[in-house]
């Protein structure tokens, strides 16, 4: 019901190899960061918590290929691969992870507050739905302020079940704000499976509540991601309202670094492996002509990216002590 | 000159706003076409037009979320929460994102907006429409905490609020809606954080926020005539804190009352009162003394209401017998 119906991807003729291979690397770079990340948080480099998406790069990077930089985008506290997406520096993001002063917030915010504002990534957020209202605050300055930029919100499947989904929802249509509500079913609400928390066959059809249109579509296929957020963008730049967009995709990790995700089917994960949205892309790519050559060209790029990036944010100094009273007004 | 009730201060305070500002935007439940619930907002929808005065479903958490992410774009909302009591329903907005934003951002993002509600008790509404929540946002590192004891002051506040870069949550007193005085035509803008003497005197000092600071001055024009004379200090606002002129009147004085609304535990007289023992404990002539609502939920009926809020009488009998022992 949530597994892919057919390995291959449908290719897009529109899109050109160009953007196929940008797309490519944005996953790439996510997975490689992701992958640093954990190894930071298991060697002790950083305390706290962290909430990879590895196995969701196609939902992210596929959703912010169409937006400009002046859209606006919200994420959750699983949130490092849509701020890339958006364009955030690798260095700068894996510098806040790890509690450094070139981090992009300075290190004040951490593994669930990447902010990165001059990119339109208007922060993640920790607690589960609470930034889908905050996301229709953005379309409505956009709005006022005679733009017709747009805003795009990630969220998971367990955001769905909390009443801030339902507000946000209803004043997003009442107001025809520019929003695409953009869940990320990674089938798993922390612990429990979604389909334990909800009686509904799609939770796209949620969206039928509030007369909105929704759809549900293979989050680990980079190009009907962004062929459906490309209709739902360009619904909202011509002022017609906002969509809900269901992406289904699986988490490849725990709920959080402390979770070995022992609750999971045997086989569940080994069968979502088969569909890593990463080797579904290169297998299209290939089709096309690609050399495995270039693909792994592509690979090595992104590997060293990821890896000058972990070496720049480590380099850099601990914030100041000075900054514990910085941006303090009240 | 012309008078002005405490109720009709509120839409002139942000007319003048609106005016001066296409950037300010106010929303609410039943806030523009009904004028709001306490008739507080009237004719701003046809001055200013539905786009920038808006009703919204009831979806307390929607009003609040909408607020901030149109104040993170250069927006300045004023947002309205019909009761205080309804912070409970939205308090993930004020308390983790509005409060943390500009902190936790590295100072990326700033959130110039005002979230104004009716606060308190006095009207017998019962125990979920009539708290007194100044305490609560006190509370929270990253809001301003305003409550106006004056028309002329909510207009000059209000304008200081949505004029501040950073939120600012502003209490209005329900009970104080129809109280009126003469206010001077043409623009006013007050400041955040000054704490202004409504009363001389040098026997005690009586701080106040709010409705209590009328309640105040009944109980030391009482007290006067007895020939106690106590100074009256309207805070204003919590957070800035006015802490030099509460230092300044009780270095003079020797003796502090608070009078506060809000119930008793961890009330912002007990920070008032810690501030003061810290810094000028010498000065003091005896016991700093709180006049508080029981910790208890505000009580419906007439006389159980009238009880448990603080009274001039009571403040007067406080201050009377601590001076007297």
């Amino acid at each position: 019901m949530d597994y892919p119906e057919r390995w291959e991807i449908d290719d897009d003729p529109s899109l050109d190899e160009a953007a196929l291979l940008e797309m490519l690397r944005a996953m790439l770079e996510i997975r490689g960061l992701e992958d640093e990340i954990q190894r930071a948080f298991t060697k002790d480099l950083v305390r706290g918590s962290t909430h990879l998406c590895t196995g969701q790069e196609a939902a992210v990077v596929g959703a912010c290929s169409v937006l400009r930089t002046t859209d606006s985008m919200v994420c959750t506290y699983r949130g490092h691969g849509a701020v890339l997406a958006k364009g955030a520096s690798l260095a700068a993001t894996f510098a806040e992870i790890v509690g450094r002063e070139t981090g992009l917030c300075g290190g004040k915010g951490g593994s669930m507050h990447l902010t990165d504002a001059g990119v339109g990534a208007y922060g993640s957020f920790a607690i589960v739905g609470a930034h889908l209202p905050i996301a229709n605050g953005l379309a409505l300055a956009a709005r006022q302020q005679g733009s017709d930029a747009v805003s795009l919100c990630f969220f998971g499947d367990g955001s769905t079940n909390i009443g801030a989904f339902h507000e946000s929802l209803n004043l997003a249509a009442v107001w025809s704000l520019p929003v695409i509500f953009f869940c990320e079913n990674n089938l798993y609400g922390e612990y429990t499976a979604w389909r334990a928390t909800a009686r509904v066959d799609r939770l796209a059809d949620r969206a039928g509540s509030y007369g909105m249109p929704g759809v549900r579509i293979d989050g680990n296929d980079v190009i009907a991601v962004r062929r459906a957020t490309g209709q739902a963008v360009e619904r909202a730049r011509a002022g017609e309202g906002p969509t809900l967009i269901e992406a289904v995709t699986y988490r490849h990790r725990g709920h959080s670094r402390t979770d070995p995700a022992k609750y999971r089917p045997d086989g569940e994960l080994e069968r979502w492996l088969k569909v890593d949205p990463i080797r579904r892309l290169e297998n299209l790519l290939a089709t096309r002509g690609v050399s495995p050559e270039r693909l792994q060209e592509i690979t090595a790029a992104a590997r060293d990216a990821v890896r000058d990036a972990v070496e720049e944010a480590l380099s850099a100094a601990p914030p100041r002590l000075e900054a514990l009273y910085e941006d303090v007004y009240a | 000159m012309a008078k002005l009730t405490y109720r009709h201060a509120v839409a002139r305070g942000i007319a003048q706003e609106m005016r001066r500002d296409d950037s300010v935007v106010f929303l609410g439940e039943d806030v523009a076409a009904a004028g709001g619930v306490f008739k507080t907002t009237g004719g701003l929808l046809e001055e200013f037009g539905g786009r920038r005065v808006r009703d919204t479903p009831i979806s307390e958490q929607a009003i609040l979320g909408a607020a901030m992410g149109a104040a993170m774009t250069g927006l300045r909302p004023i947002a309205e929460i019909m009761f205080a009591d309804f912070f409970a329903v939205c308090w993930d907005i004020v308390a983790n994102e509005i409060a943390k934003m500009r902190y936790m951002t590295g100072g990326q993002i700033t959130l110039p907006l005002v979230i104004r509600a009716a606060n308190g008790g006095g009207l017998r509404f019962g125990a979920q429409h009539s708290q007194a929540i100044e305490n609560w946002a006190m509370a929270i590192p990253g809001l301003k905490v305003v409550a106006p004891s004056t028309p002329r002051d909510v207009v000059g506040l209000l304008a200081a609020s949505i004029r501040d870069p950073d939120p600012v949550i502003f209490l209005e007193a329900k009970s104080l809606y129809a109280v009126s005085e003469d206010v001077e035509d043409g623009e006013i803008v007050d400041t955040l954080g000054t704490a202004r003497a409504v009363r001389d005197g040098g026997d005690a000092t009586i701080v106040a926020l709010g409705p209590m600071v009328p309640k105040a001055c009944a109980a030391a024009d009482e007290l006067a005539e007895e020939g106690i004379r106590c100074e009256v200090l309207d805070l204003r606002s919590l957070v800035p804190l006015d802490t030099r002129s509460v230092l300044e009147s009780v270095a003079r004085t020797g003796r502090l009352f608070t009078v506060e609304e809000n119930p008793r535990l961890c009330g912002w007289g007990a920070e008032v009162s810690s501030i003061v023992s810290e810094e000028i404990f010498g000065d003091l002539t005896g016991p700093i003394v709180r006049i508080t609502t029981p910790h208890i939920p505000l009580p419906s009926a007439h006389a159980l209401e009238e009880l448990a809020l603080p009274s001039a009488a009571r403040i007067a009998e406080t201050v009377r017998k601590a001076l007297a022992s």
